[in-house]
């Protein structure tokens, strides 16, 4: 099969090797890798009724969800937490648990994903405004606070950092597309250490926007089920910090995965519909496959994007079958719900813990496949596996497709 | 890496067209302020784009629903390929990569949305409006216009962003598979905007925007877009693109702003593109000047253009290559570092080659770069 010209990705005869050499992660499966390598080999559900607005008159009433208690310990900074957004205090956590691997990591830039960061802000000032208003909030610092990048600043300022700032706003594929252009930063050479991840928050307008579509289930979310009705939303934050793998060698830094290959699409189908081909997730997955000089058999495992809605499932699922011969495939979303820009970080921390230890990330609520996909999907029980490559794709509205190719640190 | 300005386009309240609105800021034309009411009574000024600024945006499907942020891009996006001399065709979009800088987004359509929650329930929300609040909803019509299957990437931040983007594009032009970089910054008004940049005190009640005045007397919004075209070669060069830094308070702007100034007035600076717009940036910039290059001109397009956040920064290169390009500056926009920063008295200027656009922006984060003329 001829590979089409892909752009996005650098074709240096000698690139950088990029490292990645610390983690944060919280999302509904937990706070930080332990809990999350628990729930995700538990399969655990961890969707439950919104709690956080009404969704009275919603379809929809569930989605996975980051409890506030839990985020108490952001406020550790010299930062008043409850100045804070709550997506700030998510990604704080998160930023506190990968430096705390990596103590002295000075990213020359920071690049995350979000696609509406401290949104709820935006809508208790818009309510304020409409004398409906509960917080206590001023409305300047509702203002302040609001915009998708302060949890970014937020986050750095809590722990010294003063990195710029790219905050990626490509909808659903934010996250791994902040992963995959920090990959690219260090990969050319131009920077040693880039922090990159992603972050966003349940907010209720976006809750009602993906209701509007009916993208969103009043089931389960069911992922690749021929019976999958939708999505449920999530929430959370995920850091990976980005190394030049030398240095991080040299320095004797614990490498926990590598990241080797980038690849990013436009489709232009809808704004909301993928090309029921495939063809945009399918450009997305061969660059990356181009970018990291590999062949798709090497693949052992694909994160799906898989947000069970009926459209994106079915044209992911065409472009893996006909990319890959039966590789294993789950999407996580069904424990935790989509979170969004956050979704792609997250799920590449999921695809580091599965290539740790060595075992397949359930696709839960899994009944019967589509009869038009061929696909080996890791139904509802995680499994053991052997895995040294590990694809994750990320999809969004817009029409952007990200994939991201990890690899085990081999002993 | 040093890649150079191959096109430009903009829309902005003293209209479109690159050379005609430059020609109107030579001669000391300032958007004019038009009363934004709001449904709570109270009405602010505001820059608007006129009409006829946008007519010429095409009949494309991906435009019937979208709000004016969208044709704002589209324009500005056209014109500066147009600018380039580059047609979009299957080959040239495979090796053109998009960065979209965008600051308050989709802000008409959003509040629209929210709007309809509020006031009648979820159930009344419109499954039409609500992709189209999305932030790189934008950035998704002209991909789809243009023809463009690779490299698009939205990026949200302050006034700042628009300087990230143009480094992101820097970044993504390290890859040979890539000849262009097409960056643009947009951003649309509303009363919601200026009754929220109110609360936060940094508008002013009339015009006009102040740059430099002591007290700052606050800022008027507006709204546009503002179009590059990198390539590896163009007669105005990005000699140098700061990556940025971010500042906690306001007053702590001025050491972030002095560290961006510190990295690109090495060596001569003949002209400075200042982001002043009559708040606290001011004071901040003012200082950064008095260090690092006291010698230059200071130019302070939004005095006349007012404050636009996504815009602003894409449309202070343009004049900052303008300048450079025509050897000519808005004189009714230059400002002296003479006892402290006041208006300049119009005099000849000598040969501009250099220019540096400083960009502080109003929510943390600083940027800048260095223009050279060829």
């Amino acid at each position: 099969m001829k590979m089409p010209e892909i752009v996005g990705v650098n074709r240096q005869t000698k690139a950088t090797r990029v490292a990645v050499v610390a983690t944060g992660i919280v999302s509904p499966l937990g706070l930080g890798s332990v809990e999350t390598l628990a729930s995700l080999r538990e399969g655990r559900d961890c969707v439950s009724h919104v709690t956080r607005f009404s969704v009275e008159r919603c379809r929809c009433k569930t989605a996975g969800q980051v409890p506030d208690a839990r985020l108490a310990g952001a406020g550790k900074a010299p930062l008043r937490s409850e100045r804070l957004h709550r997506v700030a205090q998510m990604l704080i956590l998160a930023l506190g648990e990968a430096l705390a691997q990596a103590p002295g990591f000075q990213p020359e830039l920071s690049v995350l994903g979000t696609t509406s960061g401290g949104m709820t802000f935006g809508e208790e000032y818009y309510r304020g405004l409409k004398g409906s208003r509960t917080s206590r909030r001023s409305a300047a610092s509702l203002i302040a606070n609001y915009t998708p990048q302060k949890a970014a600043m937020d986050a750095q300022e809590a722990f010294g950092l003063s990195a710029p700032c790219q905050i990626i706003a490509n909808a659903c594929a934010s996250g791994t597309n902040a992963i995959g252009h920090a990959f690219d930063c260090v990969r050319s050479g131009r920077y040693e250490r880039v922090l990159a991840g992603g972050y966003d928050a349940l907010s209720e307008l976006v809750f009602v926007g993906f209701d509007s579509l009916q993208a969103s289930t009043p089931e389960r979310c069911r992922p690749f089920d021929c019976e999958r009705s939708g999505l449920v939303l999530g929430e959370g934050a995920a850091i990976l910090l980005l190394e030049k793998f030398d240095r991080a060698q040299e320095r004797g830094a614990n490498i926990v995965a590598e990241i080797i290959g980038y690849g990013l699409s436009t489709d232009n189908h809808h704004l909301t519909q993928p090309n029921p081909s495939g063809s945009g997730a399918r450009q997305a997955m061969e660059g990356a496959l181009q970018s990291a000089r590999i062949r798709a058999t090497e693949i052992d495992y694909i994160n799906a994007h898989g947000t069970a809605t009926p459209l994106n499932d079915a044209a992911e699922g065409k472009a893996i079958a006909e990319l890959f011969d039966g590789v294993a495939v789950s999407s996580t979303k069904g424990m935790m719900g989509h979170s969004l820009g956050a979704a792609g970080a997250i799920e590449a921390i999921v695809s580091i813990l599965a290539l740790q230890n060595q075992f397949l990330p359930p696709n839960i609520n899994f009944r019967n496949g589509d009869a038009g996909l061929d696909l080996n999907i890791i139904a509802n029980s995680a499994q053991p596996g052997s895995l040294r490559t590990i694809l994750s794709n990320s999809f969004g509205f817009g029409g952007t497709n990200a994939s991201v190719i990890i690899r085990a640190i081999e002993a | 890496m040093s890649l150079g300005i191959a096109g430009m386009g903009w829309v902005t309240p003293l209209g479109s067209g690159v050379a005609s609105v430059w020609e109107r800021l030579l001669s000391g034309e300032r958007a004019t302020a038009e009363l934004v009411s709001s449904p709570l009574g109270r009405s602010c000024p505001m820059f608007r784009v006129p009409a006829d600024a946008t007519a010429q945006a095409p009949a494309h499907p991906r435009l019937r629903r979208s709000s004016i942020i969208s044709r704002f891009a589209v324009v500005a996006g056209l014109a500066a390929l147009d600018d380039a001399r580059l047609r979009i065709d299957s080959e040239t979009a495979a090796r053109t990569a998009l960065v979209f800088a965008v600051s308050n987004g989709v802000v008409i359509y959003t509040k629209k949305f929210y709007h309809e929650i509020v006031e009648s329930g979820a159930q009344a929300a419109s499954p039409l409006l609500f992709p189209e609040t999305v932030f790189n909803a934008p950035a998704s019509h002209l991909a789809a216009i243009l023809g463009i299957t690779g490299a698009s990437y939205t990026l949200v931040g302050d006034g700042a962003v628009g300087i990230l983007a143009l480094r992101m594009a820097e970044d993504l032009m390290r890859n040979d598979g890539l000849d262009h970089c097409l960056v643009i910054g947009a951003e649309e008004g509303d009363w919601l905007l200026c009754d929220a940049y109110r609360k936060w005190r940094l508008l002013r009640a009339t015009p006009p925007v102040a740059p430099f005045q002591r007290p700052p007397k606050g800022t008027i919004l507006s709204e546009g877009a503002g179009a590059v075209v990198l390539s590896r070669n163009g007669s105005v060069q990005l000699e140098r693109i700061a990556a940025g830094t971010n500042f906690r308070r306001q007053r702590e702007a001025g050491d972030s702003v002095e560290k961006i100034f510190a990295e690109l007035c090495e060596g001569e600076t003949d002209l400075v593109v200042a982001s002043a717009n009559g708040t606290f940036i001011d004071a901040a910039e003012h200082a950064a000047v008095r260090r690092h290059c006291s010698d230059a001109i200071i130019f302070a397009p939004k005095g006349a253009l007012g404050e636009s956040a996504g815009a602003s920064s894409l449309w202070q290169t343009i004049c900052g290559a303008q300048a450079l390009l025509t050897q000519l500056v808005p004189q009714d926009l230059v400002f002296s570092e003479e006892n402290g920063v006041s208006k300049a008295t119009p005099s000849g200027h000598g040969q501009l080659r250099r220019a540096v656009v400083s960009v502080c922006g109003l929510n943390q984060q600083v940027a800048g770069l260095r223009l050279v003329k060829n």
